[in-house]
């Protein structure tokens, strides 16, 4: 074992010795962070295509360095991000690492930036509230939004334009869901609306009836946030128990998956509305532009690029444009990248976005409503776009870190 | 095993050394010298990520082994052992406890833990014993997963660091590696020697035949606990040594992928000498790490899977079983051969 | 009230359906002492399969059938070319069965990846039966807790009023005299393995169209199945009934009344028992 353990050890420092000796002219590493593995595989891989996309739109090069990519895998396991990521800092010696996916993951990866300040870290699709709040990093910038973000401005349609006033939550118990409620709850209840029950159900529940049955019959909407499959499990079991509450869902519920799944429950999804940082129908060009290019490129793709591929391509461009504007100049702790990372006024199929000074996104969220496409399907259409949302949901940072972090309790508006 | 080790003594080296040194032969200390200068040569990367990873899983394993190899009780409870170990450490430090309370505490309460699990789980045996231990395992996972004020719920702990002691940064990848290695080293001692003990040799007696060592005054259940309780100092410590190495824990780290993973590498390397463990620990952290440049990654656990459902089949000593059937071989070839260098 | 009727309901389904996969386990266990860790990812191939076949030729019921034969057969297939080779050789069983989940598991996600299937069962199992005090129940979940009761008192009859099921339970209690007054235990082995893996195959049809299947179901089935035979005792179709109900009652109780702990509480059920009564239930030391 020794043997086998030294002769890889040597062929590394071989590997390595060779890079060193070309440094001038050597590639810009690019690591890849995503879930390649396992149940998540199938956004991980999308986020892959997002840095394939970016890196198409530059031709593999930026401020004329060649880029290039070498991906790792995590299983969407906090523990699993490190030791990914470490792997491509410290074994494949990236410059810049894309990544990681899940929120748990961001958080962790935002802890090891800070063990290797010389690397220069940005998001892939992870959207927790604290990775960018809480001890923040200085090397790690997200261009994608976080999960309160994405539901800015959902609670004032609900409340103004559909007229819900009084809300049941059905949500997941971990943060991630916490944080869209709480996107959700800001303007609902600063506008009189009422959250009368929250029902936050452990992670791996497929049986929702009790659930169900527990739901107040004086609601006007109920606000759902449960991903993917618990989505489809929970709203075959309420419609099996004949309730039939309109739904606002948080951005992971209403997914393709969800729209497309085959079951009953067609004619009740029309109507629900949610909000997030991509809309799959909208019609402005560079947006269709964007999904255009996503089917070109990919034959083995989805029918349309998911928030994931969208947010790893937004974070990889923000990349490669910074690269461009100081002509691949990494020197210097990558102090002038950095810079310039941060002064982007980043284009992007989404409208324009740039980052605050904790290094994250403000940026436009889309707020859709499910409706009939008239040939027995369904698709999200754009109602409203609200523009240039930041982390602290246009509150002064300190008022916002007052409330506290997203958590069971917080916020509440009985 | 004992019986295995005894054949090996050395009657001539015999009478100057304690019992527990005369089993070392002079390739044990090439491989020791050999660890003590890997991390010299190696990268960070090799040093902390395949090296020390594969100490402190290989050190899990370990106790593992104890209670599977020389206790007959497969436990798929050490991880979660190890996981209440490295929590309680981060909570610990989070409430600024001096260094050696906050270790003192993590281990000792983990050892509880164990010796609990050790309990109920002593009382039934066979495959009764991996279905509780996985069940309790699951219900750490909840339970952590679950509990917001004391264990943090789905985010747990990050940013979990080694108290600054001496003045000397243990993070770094080499003071990290060296704590491992001499941590680790003192467990594998303490391994063998405890396996040549009376406590070992009864344990042993009672794994082959506990009506018989029962008929002989010997409790039974008392010999499981304890074994229990020592593999939980052991497990507990790996725990401490993990949390530091991946700076953070979660309820992901101790859910039932990590769980299933410390049985797989324990029974890779070998469930018959202290040695297997690391053996399979080395094995799976490559996989893990390099099987992306080879294959596909993403069918992963289906390499794992295969390797490990070929080993259990045809080789139910896992590698050592591999290594001593090889070893057999070359004796046979030697001795047919007449070849006296040996 | 409405709540506390709704949520022993509830309960009651959802250890209608954890009884069809712990009974198929628990028989395959007493008879062999096979250790089956693989049981859940014969649901969720059974389900798979049963979806496949829902999908092609749109009968539901033709789906609930192929659940069951494709994972009778694969049991068999299991106690012929793995169980057969290592007889009395527990650990060895489980750690082979825990290898080909693994690999199974993987398999299935290769093929039908992440995503969630749900079966569309017939018209008149879909939609509300009025009930009195709670105004209506889900039909579909009154199917399964008379699916149940039918599976149940279909194993009872097979194994007390057929000769095989006489010799299966002659096997249970001793299987030296069994195979002595020669009797093919392997043929034996055989039925009651296809029995049992069948059952987790139907399982998994009807537990899917009930919720849902997708990749994980196959990891807590099997723990339920697990925890249910272990509080029941192993090896006894009665201990799988009350097992299953107490577990299946802990899950929605807890849920009802103690959301965020509700999860742990069938663990701690099962750590009770055992400390009273290590055998389980009704099972025999």
């Amino acid at each position: 074992m020794l043997r086998k353990l030294l002769s890889m050890t040597a062929a590394a420092a071989l590997v390595a010795g060779a890079g060193a000796a070309t440094a001038d002219e050597h590639p810009i590493k690019l690591g890849g962070l995503a879930t390649l593995e396992g149940p998540f595989a199938v956004p991980g891989e999308d986020g892959i295509r997002g840095i394939r996309m970016a890196l198409e739109k530059f031709g593999h090069e930026a401020g004329g360095r060649e880029i290039e990519l070498i991906t790792a895998s995590s299983d969407a396991s906090p523990d699993s991000a490190v030791n990914a990521a470490r792997r491509l800092v410290e074994n494949d010696e990236v410059d810049i690492l894309v990544g990681p996916l899940s929120g748990s993951e961001g958080i962790a990866v935002k802890d090891y930036a800070k063990d290797h300040p010389d690397t220069t870290f940005v998001n892939g699709s992870s959207a927790a509230q604290r990775t960018t709040l809480d001890d923040p990093s200085e090397n790690f910038f997200r261009f994608s939004t976080d999960g309160a973000q994405w539901q800015a401005g959902l609670g004032k349609y609900a409340y103004e334009e559909k007229g819900y006033e009084k809300v049941a939550v059905v949500a997941e118990d971990y943060s991630f869901p916490y944080s869209l409620v709480m996107g959700f709850m800001t303007d609902f209840c600063k506008l009189g609306g009422q959250v009368v029950e929250k029902f936050y159900v452990p992670l791996g529940t497929r049986d929702y009836a009790t659930t169900v049955a527990s739901i107040p019959q004086d609601i006007d909407a109920l606000y759902v946030a449960l991903g993917g499959s618990d989505a489809i499990n929970f709203l075959s079991q309420y419609q099996q128990m004949g309730s039939a509450k309109p739904m606002i869902a948080g951005s992971i519920t209403v997914d393709q998956s969800v729209l497309g799944a085959k079951g009953q429950q067609r004619d009740y999804l029309a109507g629900t509305i949610t909000a997030g940082p991509i809309a799959d129908n909208w019609d402005d060009p560079k947006w269709v532009e964007f999904k255009e290019t996503y089917a070109e490129m990919f034959d083995d793709g989805l029918p349309s690029p998911s928030l994931f591929a969208h947010a790893y391509y937004v974070n990889t461009l923000a990349v490669l444009t910074a690269l461009d504007e100081v002509d691949g100049d990494l020197s210097n702790g990558q102090q002038a990248f950095r810079e310039a990372l941060q002064n982007l006024e980043l284009e992007t199929p989404t409208g324009t976005i740039s980052v605050d000074e904790n290094r994250n996104a403000v940026a436009d969220i889309f707020i859709t409503e499910v409706v009939k496409d008239g040939e027995g399907g369904l698709y999200n259409e754009v109602v409203k776009i609200v523009p240039e949302v930041n982390q602290t949901l246009g509150l002064p940072e300190d008022e916002f870190l007052a409330n506290g972090f997203a958590s069971r309790d917080n916020p509440s508006c009985p | 095993m004992a019986s295995i080790t005894d054949k090996t003594e050395d009657k001539k080296a015999a009478p100057v050394l304690p019992v527990w040194l005369r089993g070392v032969r002079w390739y044990h200390a090439v491989v020791a010298v050999l660890l003590v200068i890997y991390p010299l040569i190696a990268t960070g990367f090799w040093t902390v990520q395949i090296g020390a990873q594969s100490l402190i899983l290989g050190l899990i394993g370990l106790s593992l082994m104890l209670l599977a190899g020389y206790g007959g009780m497969v436990s798929l409870s050490q991880l979660t052992v190890a996981g209440l170990a490295g929590y309680l450490v981060a909570i610990f430090g989070n409430a600024e406890w001096p260094a050696w309370l906050m270790l003192v505490g993590a281990v000792s309460l983990a050892t509880v833990a164990a010796v609990l699990i050790g309990w109920i789980s002593a009382r039934t045996s066979g495959i009764y014993t991996i279905m509780i231990t996985l069940a309790i395992s699951v219900a750490f996972y909840y339970l952590v997963l679950q509990n917001d004020p004391i264990f943090n719920s789905f985010n747990g702990f990050s940013g979990v660091r080694p108290p600054e002691v001496f003045g000397v940064d243990w993070r770094a990848p080499l003071p990290f590696f060296y704590l491992t290695l001499g941590v680790v080293g003192l467990c594998y001692l303490f391994v063998l020697y405890l396996s040549r003990t009376p406590f070992g040799l009864a344990l042993q007696a009672v794994r082959d035949n506990p009506r018989r060592m029962a008929s002989l005054g010997f409790n039974v259940t008392a010999h499981r606990v304890a074994a229990h309780g020592v593999a939980g100092v052991l497990a507990g410590i790996g725990g401490v040594l993990l949390v530091w190495q991946n700076g953070q824990i979660s309820p992901g780290s101790v859910g039932i992928g990590p769980v299933i993973d410390i049985l797989i590498l324990t029974v890779l390397g070998g469930l018959a000498h202290p040695v297997g463990p690391f053996i399979g620990a080395v094995i799976f952290i490559l996989m893990e790490n390099f099987a992306i440049d080879l294959i596909d990654r993403e069918r992963f656990n289906t390499v794992i899977g295969a390797v490990f459902l070929v080993i259990v089949l045809f080789s139910p000593d896992g590698v050592l079983g591999l290594w001593g059937k090889l070893k057999s071989w070359l004796a046979r070839q030697s001795a047919r051969n007449r070849v006296d260098q040996w | 009230m409405r709540l506390f009727i709704l949520t022993f309901l509830n309960g009651l389904t959802l250890a209608a359906l954890y009884f069809i996969v712990a009974s198929g386990f628990s028989l395959v266990f007493g008879l062999m002492r096979n250790v089956n860790l693989a049981h859940g990812s014969l649901y969720l191939l059974g389900g798979y399969i049963g979806f496949e076949v829902a999908n092609s030729t749109g009968s539901w019921y033709l789906a609930v059938l192929a659940g069951f034969l494709s994972m009778a057969i694969a049991g068999i297939l299991l106690q012929l070319l793995v169980f057969r080779y290592m007889e009395g050789q527990e650990l060895r069983q489980t750690l082979v069965t825990i290898a080909l989940s693994i690999i199974l598991a993987d398999v299935m996600l290769a093929i039908w990846s992440g995503v969630s299937y749900q079966f569309t069962p017939p018209a008149w199992l879909f939609g509300a039966t009025p009930m009195p005090f709670i105004n209506a129940y889900p039909t579909y979940r009154l199917f399964t807790l008379a699916a149940a009761i039918a599976i149940g008192i279909a194993l009872w009859l097979f194994l007390n009023r057929t000769r095989i099921g006489i010799m299966i339970r002659a096997g249970v209690d001793d299987r030296g005299m069994l195979s002595a007054s020669g009797v093919n235990v392997q043929l034996l082995f055989c039925v009651t393995f296809a029995i049992g893996a069948g059952l987790a195959g139907l399982a998994g049809v009807l537990g899917g169209s009930a919720l849902s299947i997708a990749p994980g179901e196959d990891t807590r089935f099997l723990l339920a199945s697990l925890i249910v035979v272990i509080v029941g005792g192993m090896g006894s179709i009665p201990g799988a009934a009350i097992g299953a109900l107490l577990i299946g009652m802990t899950e929605q109780f807890g849920l009802a009344y103690f959301p965020t702990y509700g999860v742990v509480f069938s663990f701690l059920v099962m750590v009770v028992v055992l400390a009273i009564r290590p055998q389980g239930l009704l099972g025999r030391a």
